[in-house]
């Protein structure tokens, strides 16, 4: 990665926070080259390093969690004690370094602190800072804290998963807080940009919340428009029928849909089931949509004994659109992804070898990488405020005597 | 409110479908002057297309006829950013040409597996883009069927990607370096979503999988935890935790259940301090969630949300549109635009995305007068008055 331009190889980050949202804005961003520090309290670490399995070996160590890691890799990791003057000095002299601060505590926290915008601006002008959190920063419900898991509640996803009449389904983890940080990756990207040619600093507000909605805007529109509320409704479709997940053998299951009556005709054909294009029940879409239940209950007859991914290949060769459904662990497999190295190997301080996902961006110019591991905990303070930041020795050792980088627990960060 | 000036010195040419839709709404939120092709067919009452395209100005014409590619080819030399998502076997705008006609121009390309790879020609709508990714396996019944969220996420997930690659290439140009192409796969977009799934697999060799309604994996008896409980008018979602968020919140459950005289049952000889999910089974868990489940029948979803946000209790109800549409919290934020209509009527939609200094970028209308914004994107694309009225003869470019 050293010898390949990176298009943010000039860009300091310093974080604030822990758990997703913030995070992995960060790592994303390292992933393309900028320099990001993460900053943790000795107290009280990020929460993703101790609360979530997996550990190393089973064992749960601030060194040894896997949910840290894989949000953190491409970051180089500090400790800071924000409730000691002299760990509160150095967090302002890393924010004056900083060309985007991100930070996702509960609104307000970082101004308690003195190290809100208003408070750092003044010594560094052209920083973009972004906030992240639930609700945003403002409004009734602004101090509310949440996990992003049941956020994507609120936000009406976990209501569209499962059958009409049945109970809302979960999504695995804090489905919401990826759709924020991608998102805010956008805005922080957009503001550095505006900072590059005027020299203009910016704070952002992002809530989770809303940008969630953003995901949801077209049944959110048809609601404000038609009044149309959109129900969950297990795979189904307006216009696609078939589409489906339909078992196969050896507990695999194919994805698949048709979008026209051609493609029904081709697929049955494949399927060595012609005589289903026949069938009354399934000769027109509209037909096909009134029988859905037959309908499913057919494909899922040709599917059983086939194999998912054969099968796949046989009608995207046709033109129908299918996919195996792939487990997490097909994902390692998959050919696709393979080809683009989604997941790229590093040695970890005590975990060891691990896999970090790496985004499905491939720059051609500056292709980016995992730059390195996950850091452990404080593992970097040396490199960082005396490369970075432009520490004597001297004052390095002055810090550490008033520990600075030590013990006493910072305030919590906003979950998600 | 104003236009966002993030942005204002670029001008984005938007070929998409639908994988790239969220991706010129997002540069339209940060203020850039996004162009919108669209050929004459095009349905553009859908309420996907008109969420996405929001703000965006609107030419019509069709990019699959020579005389409207010529005019695309003669507009890339004076655009910044390219956002199309043609099929990866379509050699028209394969990135070397786009970059013979504009090395500065920031190609982006989105497509359901990527450009490269053994199955990049593959076809897939946002059922087979959920399922290449693994989110399916992850949502439904325990060993049921895989499922999607009933409202299609992929595009959704490649476009918000694709406006980040967008604006990490353009950081590289606005620190001198050039153009490039930049391959958006939605597959791999949309693993973001599994948050740290893949390190079960990576690191222990076990394989997360569907969960259904309830939270399992938490209790060294294998209890589950329930995530959804009926209420008066539709679901809550909350869950008995453990840690500091989860005794606050079971404490003010409590204290919310005796101030309406809700029989306790178990509840009132629980010592929250103490209390470890980890170590309950199932019976236990059960005869907790028993009086619980009788309290929630009783509240709407708005009062859970009221209650447990002045409680500062961890749970939420589950939304539908119509609840969010109503919810205060986004009305406070100024969340919603209302922005005219060709017929002289508005229409409600997300704003943007984000505030900025305090303030939320105004998001403008799409479509307003079609003829008279094409004119005006083909004399910014440098053609005289007399092409223009040749183009609209040949019907080349939409008159109406």
């Amino acid at each position: 990665m050293n010898d390949t331009p990176q298009a943010l190889a000039n860009i300091n980050i310093v974080e604030f926070g822990g758990y997703a949202a913030g995070p992995h804005i960060g790592k994303v961003l390292g992933n393309y080259g900028a320099t990001v520090v993460h900053v943790e309290s000795q107290g009280r670490p990020d929460g993703f390093r101790m609360e979530y399995p997996p550990y190393k070996d089973g064992k749960a160590g601030v060194n040894r969690g896997g949910c840290f890691a894989f949000f953190n890799d491409s970051k180089y990791g500090v400790t800071l004690d924000l409730k000691n003057p002299a760990g509160l000095d150095l967090a302002r002299r890393l924010m004056g370094w900083a060309d985007i601060v991100i930070e996702n505590m509960r609104p307000g926290v970082m101004a308690r602190l003195g190290l809100g915008y208003e408070d750092v601006r003044d010594g560094n002008p052209g920083l973009v800072m972004l906030s992240t959190c639930n609700m945003g920063q403002t409004g009734p419900r602004a101090h509310t804290p949440g996990f992003g898991s049941q956020l994507s509640s609120l936000a009406g996803f976990c209501g569209l998963i499962g059958e009409t009449e049945g109970s809302p389904m979960l999504l695995y983890g804090p489905y919401i807080d990826f759709i924020a940080s991608a998102m805010a990756t956008s805005a922080v990207l957009a503001a550095l940009d505006q900072r590059l040619r005027s020299g203009k600093g910016a704070l952002i507000d992002i809530s989770q919340y809303e940008t969630g909605l953003h995901f949801m805007a077209g049944p959110l529109h048809a609601y404000h428009r038609d009044g149309a509320v959109a129900e969950r409704r297990e795979n189904r479709d307006d216009v696609a029928a078939p589409h489906g997940a339909y078992a196969c053998d050896g507990g695999e299951w194919l994805a698949l849909s048709c979008w026209s009556d051609k493609e029904f005709a081709t697929l049955t054909a494949y399927l060595d089931n012609p005589a289903l294009a026949d069938d009354r029940r399934f000769t027109t879409a509209e037909a096909r949509l009134e029988n859905l239940d037959a309908l499913d209950a057919a494909i899922g007859a040709c599917c059983r004994d086939r194999n998912a991914i054969e099968t796949a290949a046989v009608l995207q060769a046709a033109g129908i659109a299918a996919y195996p459904v792939n487990t997490v662990a097909d994902l390692f497999d998959d050919p696709q992804l393979k080809t683009q190295s989604t997941w790229r190997y590093r040695e970890h301080g005590e975990i060891g070898d691990q896999a970090y996902w790496f985004p499905g961006l491939a720059l051609s110019a500056t292709p980016g990488d995992v730059s390195r591991a996950a850091p452990l905990l404080g593992g970097d303070n040396d490199r960082v405020f005396k490369e970075f930041v432009g520490l004597s020795e001297e004052e390095f050792d002055t810090y550490a005597a008033r520990e600075a980088f030590g013990e006493a627990p910072g305030e919590a960060p906003s979950r998600g | 409110m104003r236009r966002d000036p993030m942005l204002s010195a670029y001008k984005v040419l938007d070929l998409s479908g639908r994988l790239g839709w969220l991706a010129g709404r997002i540069m339209v939120d940060l203020g850039a002057d996004v162009i919108k092709v669209e050929p004459f067919g095009t349905d553009l009452d859908g309420t996907e297309w008109r969420a996405l395209n929001l703000g965006k100005r609107l030419l019509r014409l069709d990019p699959s006829s020579p005389a409207g590619r010529r005019i695309i080819e003669k507009a890339i030399p004076g655009i910044d950013v390219l956002l199309e998502s043609t099929d990866p076997t379509d050699e028209w705008l394969r990135p070397d040409r786009t970059a013979a006609l504009n090395p500065d121009l920031i190609h982006v390309s989105i497509t359901p597996y990527g450009r490269v790879g053994p199955r990049a020609a593959w076809r897939g709508t946002d059922l087979e883009m959920m399922a290449a990714s693994g989110a399916m396996s992850l949502a439904g019944e325990p060993g049921g069927t895989p499922l999607r969220i009933s409202a299609p996420q992929a595009h959704a997930w490649a476009g918000a990607h694709a406006a980040s690659g967008a604006m990490i290439a353009l950081i590289h140009r606005s620190q001198g370096g050039g153009g490039q192409h930049v391959d958006v796969s939605a597959q791999a977009s949309i693993i973001a979503a599994l948050a740290h799934a893949p390190t079960f697999v990576d690191m222990m060799g076990t394989v997360p999988s569907r969960a259904g309604s309830n939270m399992t994996g938490r209790s060294i008896h294998g209890a589950e935890y329930k995530a959804f409980w009926p209420c008066a008018d539709g679901f809550i979602n909350f869950v008995i935790y453990g840690g500091p968020a989860g005794r606050r919140t079971n404490k003010a459950l409590i204290a919310w259940m005796r101030e309406k005289n809700a029989d306790l049952g178990v509840l009132a000889d629980i010592d929250w301090n103490t209390f470890d999910p980890k170590l309950a089974d199932q019976d236990e868990v059960d005869r907790l969630e028993a009086p619980i489940a009788r309290f929630f029948q009783d509240i709407t979803k708005a009062e859970f949300l009221e209650g447990a946000c002045a409680r500062e209790m961890l749970g939420y109800p589950v939304s539908t549109v119509a609840d969010i549409s109503a919810d205060p919290q986004l009305e406070a934020r100024g969340f919603w635009c209302d922005v005219p209509t060709p017929d002289g009527g508005k229409e409600r939609h997300c704003g943007a995305f984000y505030i900025t200094d305090g303030e939320r970028p105004e998001t403008l209308s799409t479509g307003m007068d079609p003829a008279a914004e094409g004119r005006r994107i083909l004399k910014d694309f440098g053609y005289s008055e007399t092409e223009i009225d040749g183009f609209v003869d040949e019907r080349v470019v939409g008159a109406a």
